[in-house]
């Protein structure tokens, strides 16, 4: 009897659906006569990508640009984590990765990339950078200047209220409350922490007295979800500041930092502009563009605190079909229209037309 | 129960004698409504002297009803003496307990509602997410997504669930049974992500590295969601009467067609209860989900073959991964979560339909 | 759960085809139930094995016991909170439903409280981070400022409400229906004679609930409650969205340094997780898995003092 009865809920369940949906109205059918209306472009067939988070609105943006171009090709993209992409891409579990950080000299000597080539190793190409926008809501407060001592010591903890000395030195025109400080990090691990205390770690090492890490290294402080926690808690909670990419800062107060004798609000081009100006890592294959952010940098222009993130893919696939469409896709993410989507979308900052250059000469050489 | 309503005397004619030393029948009305009244005013005066920005009307009704308690009890106790009195009180916390249940309900549907709305439009239930950036987009390949991975996962755990659930009541005895109950107490306790690996890591011997598909979505949830099946439906069934099973043996009925005729109808709408329960218990789920069914934007009919999109990972992502026009986002994230509660709350109504049709009609 | 007296004569009932065929397939049934936990602990601890074994220095997150213990502190706490604020108010609500609300909506009601069931985890999550947290923070302050002196109460209140009280608070939302479903179910049950002898003798309904349906109850209770404390060990996504959390072990309900969960650590932690740190999370898995064992194994013992009660001896 409960086997009818089931059977029934199934029937149902699946009528159900037949009539909810017989087909979703903006996929082509099968035979691919919808999306654009040009002609099939040039790739076809399918790939999966693994990874960090971050670019996950981005990946969004890349792959229905590239998809609508392309009706017949499709990309996949599970915004799993960054560590998930590695091993992923690692195990052959992905065609490509995308992580927070680059692949490490050790992970690049094990070898072994499971969709890669026998011999191929691979290639870091960043193609994501967003600027780490240091948000705050204060009553009273609309603009906030802070340097990286001061920064660190509010998030470490050291520093508790808003009008403490050494805030109130930075901003001698803003009239401070005296309310307790609730600074807002990110719960996860994440590589929004790690780059943010990068900078912590370059600029006031006296105060940061850990190693970056995704993971929060305090007790102290307030804890939140995702970028999407830490702008939550920020607004909702009283007399907070917290650290999210720059896209999400909505109408909260976003602080400026000092660099040299300046205090600079963050732009895309000033976050593209230390990428640039910071140098690759060297003892790595040619085409590999791990760069190693340097964030002491005190030329004017540029915007210290960002995030690089990467997409990783084999210098050589097994199989040529999927190496075609690894390059098709990687290049339309690194061209400047991609670019320009991810920055409308996503609130990326666009690489430079330098750096684009050689990303795209490194796609070129994946086989 | 019809026998328990009757602990007050019905009204006569002769009042005064059946109602000397009780209070009249709308004596607790009145004394809530004075309180809630009493509380409501005192924080007006605490409102207009500027002790607080906004009218506290929870305040007011939360402590009026602990005024309305105490007091209850007390004027009971003065005039119907201690036991009516600890009656009075227990009857005003229970139905307390009851209203305080419902403020978390109503305050999480209002919430899903007036933030779900803005976006529960036909185009919703028509787009998939396939090339679509910003704005616009549905949600109708986790919607599809969702019902057959839930579905099969109810396939799945329904039977076995039940089964064992018949096996531990009706023929159990022994070490077999024994091991069963404990360990089924203990696979509650398998973390959800712990389920979305065990899946992954039992596909990839089978269809190597990077498996993803919605069957075995549906084989992660079955592990969460067997143990409240077999649970709940163990309780249910414990509780029918020995008497039917004995009456239905005594007639010459094989023990399975007793199980089959008697034991499962009798106790039907509670096991549908409890399949309810453990369906809503994983159709959120979203790690696990994110782990072996995957995400995607497009389409996908076939649990057998490639990504699929879920209803709980669609509306987290939404919320979790925000683009530039985070409206855009946080409103499918919410008409996503407005569609999940929905489509529990039809499979409960159908389910609660079925189950009347086939339960016995007993007056209860 | 029938146990033959031990030396009467058994009378062998004739074999039928049906009966064995359906008596065969419950076993099956159990046997795989059986087969798929060991295969999951199988996975669990063959994955946890190197985070056992590793040398100290080699694990990201030091050693693992120290990282351990203040996680499963932290699990038993908030569920232990959750379950304390949920249990009573469960055991009220199903009291309503099955004897004091008017028969003809009682049923109604029944399904008003199954909605609560009906809401997804991730659900909670949303609306206990951006609705509930900033709801209760004017409350915690005032809870702070009126009984301060409550070691409970200590330290500095949290600026946006996303404490392990407030995450106790879901959580009890959310083992709620749970409980209470079953609770009805089971007070609904109990023979109409003992409740109608009690009232026959007088009893108000308050000493009828406590003489005849609270005893007949109370196995259904704590099964009801075990079910729900599984929930609330278990559930990953809710805590992860509202907590603010720290790997400390902290009695305090209303700092923004709350003791976390494992489940609710491994979501956070497992997506960037690489190498041993997965070996890592995966083995504070098991740490789970093993504190519901004994929770259950404890609860089992206490049903199983009272098993008399039980409709089918």
């Amino acid at each position: 009897m409960n086997f009818k009865r089931l059977g029934s809920i199934a029937a149902l369940t699946v009528a159900g659906t037949i009539v909810l949906t017989s087909c979703a109205a903006n996929e082509p059918a099968p035979a691919g006569n919808g999306g654009s209306s040009d002609a099939a472009g040039e790739f076809v067939g399918e790939i999966v990508g693994i990874g960090a988070s971050s670019q996950g609105s981005a990946q969004e943006a890349w792959i229905a640009g590239f998809q609508t171009a392309n009706p017949e090709a499709t990309i996949s993209y599970d915004p799993q984590g960054s560590g998930a992409g590695r091993e992923s891409f690692i195990s052959g579990a992905a065609d490509f990765a995308g992580s927070d950080r680059a692949l490490n000299d050790e992970e690049i000597a094990a070898g072994g990339f499971g969709a890669c080539a026998p011999d191929a190793v691979a290639y870091n190409l960043p193609v994501y950078v967003s600027p780490i926008a240091l948000i705050f809501n204060v009553e009273g407060v609309d603009e906030l200047n802070l340097d990286a001592a001061t920064a660190a010591a509010i998030f470490k903890g050291d520093i508790t209220t808003w009008n403490d000395p050494a805030i109130a030195e930075l901003n001698p025109d803003a009239e401070l409350p005296s309310a307790n400080i609730t600074a807002v990090h990110r719960s996860d691990d994440s590589g929004t922490s790690e780059n943010l205390m990068e900078y912590f770690v370059a600029n006031a090492p006296e105060v940061w007295d850990v190693e970056p890490d995704g993971v929060w290294p305090y007790e102290g402080g307030e804890g939140a979800q995702g970028t999407s926690g830490v702008v939550d808690a920020v607004t909702q909670g009283t007399n907070t500041i917290g650290y999210a990419d720059a896209s999400r800062a909505g109408d909260l107060g976003v602080a400026k930092i000092q660099v040299g004798e300046e205090f600079v609000e963050y732009t895309p081009e000033a976050a593209a502009a230390i990428v640039d100006a910071s140098p690759v890592a060297e003892g790595r294959d040619e085409n590999d563009l791990a760069i190693e952010v340097d964030r002491t940098l005190e030329e004017p222009g540029i915007y210290p605190i960002v995030l690089v993130s990467y997409l990783i893919a084999c210098s050589e696939y097994e199989d040529a079909e999927t190496a075609e469409l690894v390059k098709g896709y990687l290049s339309y993410v690194a061209s400047e229209e991609g670019q320009q989507v991810a920055a409308e979308e996503a609130g990326a900052a666009p690489i430079s037309a330098e750096l684009s250059e050689r990303v795209a000469a490194s796609i070129e050489a994946i086989q | 129960m019809a026998t328990t309503t009757a602990t007050r005397p019905a009204s006569t004619g002769i009042e005064n004698s059946l109602s000397t030393g009780r209070l009249p029948k709308w004596a607790p009305y009145a004394l809530l409504f004075g309180s809630w009244a009493v509380l409501g005013i005192v924080f007006l005066f605490m409102q207009l002297g500027g002790m607080t920005e906004q009218y506290n009307i929870s305040g007011a009704i939360f402590l009026g009803t602990v005024l309305y308690i105490v007091l209850i009890a007390a004027i009971s106790g003065l005039v119907e003496g201690r036991r009516q009195a600890t009656d009075r009180f227990v009857t005003s916390l229970v139905v307390g307990a009851f209203i305080l249940a419902l403020l978390p309900l109503i305050s999480l549907l209002f919430t899903a509602v007036s933030n779900g709305a803005a976006r529960f439009d036909l185009e919703f239930f028509t787009y998939s997410m396939r090339n679509v950036v910003g704005e616009g987009g549905g949600a109708v390949h986790a919607i599809v997504g969702t019902l057959l991975v839930t579905g099969a996962a109810t396939l799945i755990s329904v039977p076995i669930g039940l089964l064992t659930a018949i096996y531990l009541v009706e023929y159990g005895r022994g070490h077999l049974a024994r091991g069963i109950t404990f360990f089924v107490d203990v696979m509650t306790g398998i973390p959800s992500i712990v389920a979305g690996l065990f899946a992954y890591a039992l596909f990839v011997i089978f269809f190597g590295e990077g498996v993803r598909m919605g069957i075995g979505g549906a084989v992660a949830l079955s592990v969460l969601m067997i143990p409240v099946v077999v649970r709940s439906s163990e309780e249910i069934l414990k509780l029918v009467p020995n008497e039917l099973r004995e009456a239905a043996f005594a007639l010459g009925v094989p023990k399975w067609l007793t199980i089959l005729k008697v034991v499962l109808p009798t106790s039907i709408a509670g096991i549908t209860t409890g399949v309810m329960i453990a369906i809503s218990r994983v159709i959120g789920e979203t790690a696990p989900l994110l782990i072996i069914a995957g995400f995607t934007p497009n389409m996908n009919y076939d649990l057998g073959d490639g990504r699929m999109m879920t209803l709980p990972v669609f509306t987290y992502f939404s919320y979790a991964n925000q683009g530039s026009d985070p409206a855009a986002y946080i409103d499918r994230a919410w008409a996503g979560a407005l569609t999940l509660i929905l489509i529990v709350m039809i499979l409960n109504l159908i389910a609660r339909f079925i189950a009347k049709a086939f339960a016995p009609k007993l007056g209860r | 759960m029938t146990t033959a007296p031990a030396k009467a004569p058994r009378i062998q009932a004739p074999k039928r085809p049906g009966d064995r065929i359906f008596s065969t397939s419950t076993v099956v049934a159990g046997s795989i139930i059986l087969a798929t936990l060991a295969a999951v602990a199988i996975f669990l601890v063959a994955q946890s094995i190197p985070a056992f074994t590793a040398p100290g220095e080699e694990v990201p997150t030091g050693s693992f016991w120290s990282y351990v213990g203040p996680l499963a502190f932290g699990t038993v706490w908030a569920a232990a909170l959750a379950l304390l604020m949920a249990v009573p108010l469960a055991i009220g609500i199903a009291l309503f439903i099955s004897h004091y609300a008017p028969r003809r909506i009682a049923q109604g009601l029944g399904y008003v409280i199954d909605l609560l069931a009906a809401v997804p985890s991730v659900v909670f999550g949303l609306w206990g981070a951006t609705v509930l947290a900033p709801m209760v923070q004017p409350f915690y302050l005032w809870l702070q400022e009126t009984f301060g002196w409550f070691p409970l109460f200590y330290g500095q209140v949290s600026g946006t409400g996303r404490t392990v009280f407030t995450v106790a608070i879901v959580l009890a939302v959310m083992v709620l229906p749970i409980i209470t479903a079953l609770c009805r179910e089971v007070f609904l049950q109990t023979p109409v004679l003992h409740e109608e002898a009690a009232l026959a003798l007088g009893a108000t309904r308050w000493e009828m609930i406590k003489t005849a349906v609270l005893p007949f109850g109370r196995p259904g209770i704590i099964s009801a409650s075990m079910l729900g404390l599984g929930r609330a060990l278990g559930e990953t996504m809710a805590v992860a969205m509202v907590l603010s959390p720290s790997v400390v072990v902290s009695f305090f309900l209303l700092t923004s340094t709350n003791p976390t969960t494992i489940a609710a650590n491994i979501a956070l932690q497992y997506p960037e997780a690489h190498g041993l740190g997965v070996n890592v999370l995966i083995a504070t898995g098991l740490i789970l898995f093993v504190i519901t064992l004994a929770v259950n194994s404890l609860a089992r013992f206490v049903i199983n003092r009272r098993k008399a009660f039980s409709g089918a001896n």
